[in-house]
């Protein structure tokens, strides 16, 4: 495998682009290219690689990022466990919209500061009209929350059971793991962003342009399919903390939250935090009228 | 004749008359407007300009929080030594300025259970946790201040303090216990970090204090795109790009 400098600068998205016209041109622009790059052109779905093809695909992306970043980057593909499928709660009474998660979600998966990308969004609600979206409010920003009148309604990819932006990607792109999380592939999306306009929640951010990501702020602890660096032009949403929780950590908004308001476990394990939660408490999940079937579920303790 | 009548008729509905104008008009108006409105909406000038959201902060203009979150060693070392299911908690927090034991002090001082302003010491203490029904002594222990008394007399240290707070708080020690109530961290399927009431209630005062949310999202409408990045990034990131 030759060094990613020296690869002719085409990639998938610009190829497909290019459409079969170019196909000649590039043809004979890469018959002299080394076989891994002819790989990469027509490249696999994740699922689909084989182990050799991932460890190396995996080791080059390290050793690109560890010298574009200057630290030591580890990309993991670790899987799914077996029996595990993962669920999140949120507490709404206690939630006082301080916005906490939001910054800790970005500054642990990497996502681009400007333009910027967010995958939490803390909805602000009047408490008289109860949970009305049309009418909530993510841009408040009051000396100090939360307000008398208001309760905050913090909403991400809710992890659905039945994804409709699963079903709608045209190059399968975007699949759900046996552990319940719905990742994206991002050297095999295309862009076309037909998910983000099936996701009742918008929970899909789409990267407009190059991100931006200083080296000081990137965090080196990264998953294949999670925190690892977005190019231009793909769509990246919340995984759960992909490269945490596959490690048995919570994911990092369930740790910065500072009045404990989310709650994360195993749905299959009867003795999980998430279980007991969902046998003690009444819970909802949000749009339950769609047939999403979301994993992530809103609650009122008290 | 009937006929021909007939035929008049048919022929005027056919005939371009006001009422097609009409109908021509409004849908070159309704044409109209909807192109307007389109421009107006891809404008920014319909955002109030003292609306928020105009701005990209990140995490890195807030150094005073801490977003690593580092385990605590011992939480990592159990993590580590595969013991699943350990429970650590820090400390109970003490003021700084005040002294542990309590006995240091108290052990010579007299027993005064009268409700009282106090001075000199403990000033800073503001009693909003039931404050006509509650005073000192019915949670400190009198006869050995480096206790905690329960209402049967029992003696808990300040480690055990839950105990204490789950005496009338029931409903809400036993989501704790069980991980609904509270902020936990470290690893879902094994060791972690749970914290004491005391550690984010003011046991004295226990209401959550408000404070300061961090900023909203960009609005849409301020979203850099593409376009703009081009020219413009080169300058943005020499000058440090503050926000
Ligand atoms: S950090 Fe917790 S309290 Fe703050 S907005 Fe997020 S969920 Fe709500
Ligand atoms: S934008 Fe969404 S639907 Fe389109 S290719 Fe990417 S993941 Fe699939």
């Amino acid at each position: 495998m030759k060094t990613t400098d020296d690869r002719p600068k085409i990639d998938r998205r610009s190829f497909l682009a290019g459409g079969t016209a170019a196909m000649g041109a590039i043809a004979a622009g890469v018959t002299g290219a080394s076989a891994g790059f002819i790989e990469d052109l027509l490249h696999k779905n994740f699922k689909e690689i084989s182990p050799d093809r991932m460890q190396r695909i995996v080791r080059e992306m390290e050793q690109e990022y560890t010298e574009k970043y200057g630290k030591n980057v580890t990309v993991s593909t670790k899987g799914a466990q077996q029996g595990v499928l993962f669920g999140y709660g949120l507490d709404l009474s206690r939630c006082i919209g301080c916005r906490r998660c939001v910054y800790g979600c970005v500054n642990e998966n990497n996502q681009s500061r400007d333009p910027q990308i967010h995958w939490i969004r803390v909805l602000e609600m009047d408490k008289s009209k109860g949970i009305n979206l049309e009418e909530s409010n993510p841009y408040y920003n009051p000396e100090t929350v939360p307000e008398e009148d208001s309760f905050y309604m913090p909403v991400a990819c809710q992890q659905c059971r039945n994804a409709p932006c699963i079903k709608v990607c045209p190059v399968e792109a975007t699949w759900q793991e046996a552990d319940g999380i719905v990742v994206v592939d991002y050297d095999h999306c295309i862009g076309c962003r037909c998910c983000m306009s099936a996701c009742p929640y918008g929970a899909r951010h789409f990267n407009w342009a190059e991100p931006e990501l200083a080296a000081e702020s990137v965090n080196p602890d990264m998953h294949y399919l999670g925190n690892r660096p977005r190019p231009n032009g793909v769509v990246e949403k919340c995984t759960f903390c992909i490269q945490r929780v596959r490690n048995g950590k919570y994911p990092a908004c369930v740790e910065i939250c500072p009045v404990g308001a989310r709650k994360f476990g195993n749905l299959l394990d009867e003795a999980d935090e998430m279980r007991v939660l969902m046998r003690k408490k009444r819970v909802f999940v949000l749009k339950e009228d769609l047939n999403t079937q979301p994993k992530f579920y809103y609650f009122y303790a008290t | 004749m009937k006929e021909n009548e007939e035929q008049q008729e048919l022929g005027q509905d056919l005939l371009p008359g006001w009422s097609a104008l009409v109908v021509m008009l409004m849908i070159f108006g309704v044409l109209t407007v909807i192109t307007l409105m389109t421009l107006l909406r891809g404008s920014d000038d319909h955002v109030d300009s003292t609306a928020e959201g105009r701005i990209a902060y990140g995490p890195e203009d807030f150094p005073e929080l801490d977003f690593e979150m580092e385990l605590l060693p011992h939480v990592q070392e159990a993590a580590e030594g595969k013991e699943a299911g350990v429970f650590t908690v820090p400390p109970p927090p003490f003021s700084e300025e005040y002294i542990f034991p309590c006995s240091e002090c108290h052990a010579d001082l007299e027993v005064n259970p009268e409700r009282r302003e106090l001075v000199d010491m403990h000033d800073d203490i503001v009693l909003n946790h039931g404050p006509a029904e509650r005073w000192c002594l019915d949670c400190h222990n009198a006869a050995d201040r480096d206790h905690l008394r329960l209402v049967n007399g029992t003696l808990v240290g300040f480690e055990e303090s839950y105990k204490l707070c789950g005496q009338c708080h029931g409903t809400i020690f036993r989501d704790w216990r069980e991980g609904i109530h509270g902020r936990r961290r470290g690893y879902w399927d094994g060791a972690k970090q749970y914290l004491l009431c005391a550690h984010c209630h003011n046991p004295h005062s226990p209401k959550f204090e408000a404070m300061k949310p961090l900023p909203p999202p960009v609005r849409p409408q301020f979203l850099r795109t593409a376009a703009e990045v081009e020219p413009e990034h080169a300058g943005a990131t020499e000058e440090g790009h503050d926000q």
